[in-house]
């Protein structure tokens, strides 16, 4: 069984940097001060993207809103009004480069909500249909086709991804196929908060691990510590078209993302935390996905919880993930 | 928190009661909650007074065959199921559609081993009929299609087959759920296949790539 924190990537520290290590760094502070610190070593270990997003405020600095961005403090440190000014400078801003009108909220966890999903993997086609309101749902780039969700097809039988293949193109079902989506799990023990130099990623009150766009630096320490492959990394800056952005966006999920970020999926908290149903969820043709909050006892996932068998991926791993799939008998 | 309640001890009389009647609440809520969550859910909607309603999609209105012909005004003229079926003689056996040749040509039919008239009602082909003989109208449907699927409905009825749309906090909206045969053709259920859509371009896809591998 391999041990999680043996997978974790080494200290980042080679350069003339004030951190003490990865996970040992302390909070990170009002003035950013840590954050900046982390910035310069980092150029030392990471490759040249990593390397000019940690530039990029400094060389931007002429721009009143670059500058506003690169003052920001760490959404954690931020008061309601604060909060207020950045999400109105982030919508300014995405009028600016993206010629659209959105609007930025930042819904908080429910009191007393933890939310868990599953999937019915008798049920997944594999027809990707997920992957693709996703990839609307939160102003994925559109060249990549990113998304937060990557579907497998397996071999019945096996659970092994190293067979898997995730570019299939063919008519799915195939008789001899199951077909797995893989998304964030929302760890209970996140090991990519653990990696994060920063502090720019974090668990919620209600069990989605959030990251704070304008604070991460980019190190991708958080893509390398998930054994999910659940984290995507804005090689470049997102392009899509004004007409296909999702104008009903927040802080901490689908707004759209820097280039040179890491992003993931937060089962749409823009949606979920309003009551609503995860985009991902709606967009299934099959019904096999199920969504709710653990902690009612009377709600569906806690009845596929009660009455299937479920599993978790890579359990050994003992991350307790809060995404279960099963079968049916 | 034991901090708190160490500087003020009064707090604590405060949090019980807060924390019992919090309880109670909880139990009656969840106790009106099983009441209407034991039941099937009606075909139409099951409205709460407190909470917003889960809906489910009516399933299909009562057919009618096209005569292929088009009344004065281009409209196709449709007669219903009953015009032919009152005169004609019901046939019990039939459970395939490939020899259909006065009528219903190219029907597609797999359902099974049932027979026609274990959905269709003998009595009045404008309804369907359950297995006792009470008949069902065809925006019903989901009635006929539990009565034989029991696992699937209990699936169903608790969210975990079908799908829906809408609110998973019904306090906060209401939700709709698809009918059976918004996915199922009642003449052949088994799930169409399907071309997938949006194929991921990106550089990692398959876990345990080589290290190195990257192509930047
Ligand atoms: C134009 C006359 C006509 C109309 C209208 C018509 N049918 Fe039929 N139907 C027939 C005939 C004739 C058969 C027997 C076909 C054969 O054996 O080739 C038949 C057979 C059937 C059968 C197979 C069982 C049996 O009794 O043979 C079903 C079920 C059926 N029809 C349903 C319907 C439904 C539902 C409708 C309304 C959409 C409908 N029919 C409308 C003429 C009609
Ligand atoms: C599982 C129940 C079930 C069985 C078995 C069944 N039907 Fe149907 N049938 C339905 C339902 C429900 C509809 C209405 C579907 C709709 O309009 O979408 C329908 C509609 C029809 C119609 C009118 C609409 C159309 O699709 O043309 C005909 C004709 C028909 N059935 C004939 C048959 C014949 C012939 C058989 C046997 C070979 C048969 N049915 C077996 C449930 C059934
Ligand atoms: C009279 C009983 C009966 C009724 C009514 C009935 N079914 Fe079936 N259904 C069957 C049987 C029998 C099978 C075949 C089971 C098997 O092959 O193991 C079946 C199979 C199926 C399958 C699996 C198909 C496959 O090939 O994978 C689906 C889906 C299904 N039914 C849906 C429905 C729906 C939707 C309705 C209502 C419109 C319905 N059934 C009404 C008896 C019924
Ligand atoms: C959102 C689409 C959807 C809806 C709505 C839906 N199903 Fe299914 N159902 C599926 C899919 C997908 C499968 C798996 C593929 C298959 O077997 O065709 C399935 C499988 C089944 C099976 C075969 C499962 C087995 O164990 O053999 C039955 C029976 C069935 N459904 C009945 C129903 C009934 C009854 C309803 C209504 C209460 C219903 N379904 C509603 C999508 C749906």
């Amino acid at each position: 069984m391999p041990d999680p924190a043996s997978e974790k990537p080494k200290t980042p520290c080679s350069g003339n940097c004030s951190c003490a290590g990865g996970n040992t760094t302390p909070p990170a502070s009002a003035n950013g001060t840590t954050r900046r610190a982390v910035l310069k070593g980092i150029g030392a270990t990471l490759g040249i993207a990593a390397y000019a997003k940690a530039l990029a405020p400094l060389t931007e600095l002429t721009k009143q809103t670059s500058m506003d961005e690169f003052l920001q403090k760490h959404y954690k440190e931020l008061s309601k009004d604060e909060i207020a000014t950045v999400l109105k400078r982030l919508t300014r801003e995405t009028k600016e480069q993206y010629g659209a009108d959105v609007t930025i909220n930042d819904p908080k966890p429910i009191d007393g909500v933890k939310f868990g999903y599953a999937l019915n993997l008798s049920i997944c086609n594999g027809c990707r249909k997920c992957a693709e309101a996703c990839h609307i749902e939160n102003n994925h780039d559109r060249p990549s086709h990113q998304s937060y969700i990557r579907v497998f097809e397996m071999t019945k039988g096996s659970m092994d991804f190293e067979k898997a293949n995730a570019h299939y193109d063919h008519p799915v079902p195939q008789p001899d196929k199951y077909y797995m989506p893989v998304q964030c799990q929302q760890c209970e023990h996140p090991p990519c908060v653990d990696v994060c130099p920063v502090e720019a990623t974090w668990k919620e009150k209600d069990g989605i691990v959030v990251v704070d766009y304008n604070w991460c630096i980019g190190c991708r320490y958080c893509e390398a510590a998930c054994p999910y492959h659940a984290r995507r990394f804005n090689w470049q800056k997102p392009q899509i078209p004004a007409a296909e952005i999702n104008p009903v966006q927040s802080y901490l999920s689908n707004r759209i993302r820097p280039q040179g970020v890491m992003e993931k999926c937060t089962f749409c908290l823009h949606r979920t935390r309003n009551g609503r149903l995860p985009a991902c969820l709606e967009a299934c043709p099959t019904g096999a996905r199920v969504f709710g909050d653990l902690n009612d006892p009377n709600s569906e996932i806690r009845w596929v919880l009660e009455n299937k068998r479920v599993f978790v991926l890579k359990e050994e791993l003992g991350l307790k993930p809060q995404f279960f799939y099963f079968f049916d008998e | 928190m034991s901090r708190l309640l160490k500087k003020h001890p009064g707090l604590a009389w405060i949090a019980l009661v807060v924390f019992t009647s919090v309880c109670s609440l909880a139990v009656l809520w969840a106790q009106k909650n099983r009441s209407t969550t034991a039941v099937a859910p009606a075909v139409k909607s099951e409205a709460k007074p407190d909470l917003h309603p889960v809906t489910i999609k009516p399933g299909p209105p009562t057919p009618r065959l096209d005569t292929g012909l088009k009344d004065p005004h281009g409209k196709p003229i449709t007669v219903a199921c009953s015009t032919c079926h009152s005169t004609t003689t019901p046939n019990a056996d039939r459970k395939t559609a490939h020899d259909l040749v006065q009528a219903h040509r190219g029907l597609s039919y797999a359902h099974g081993n049932l027979t026609c008239l274990s959905c269709h009602n003998a009595k009045d082909y404008d309804t369907l009929h359950l297995a006792d003989g009470r008949s069902v109208a065809f925006p019903d449907v989901m009635t006929l299609c539990a009565q034989c699927h029991g696992t699937a409905m209990r699936d169903y009825t608790h969210g975990s087959h079908g799908g829906m749309t809408g609110h998973w906090d019904l306090t906060r909206g209401p939700r709709v759920k698809n009918n059976c045969v918004n996915c199922h053709d009642p003449h052949h259920p088994k799930f169409p296949l399907v071309k997938p859509v949006l194929p991921p371009r990106d550089r990692i896809s398959v876990p345990k790539e080589p290290a190195g591998n990257d192509k930047h």
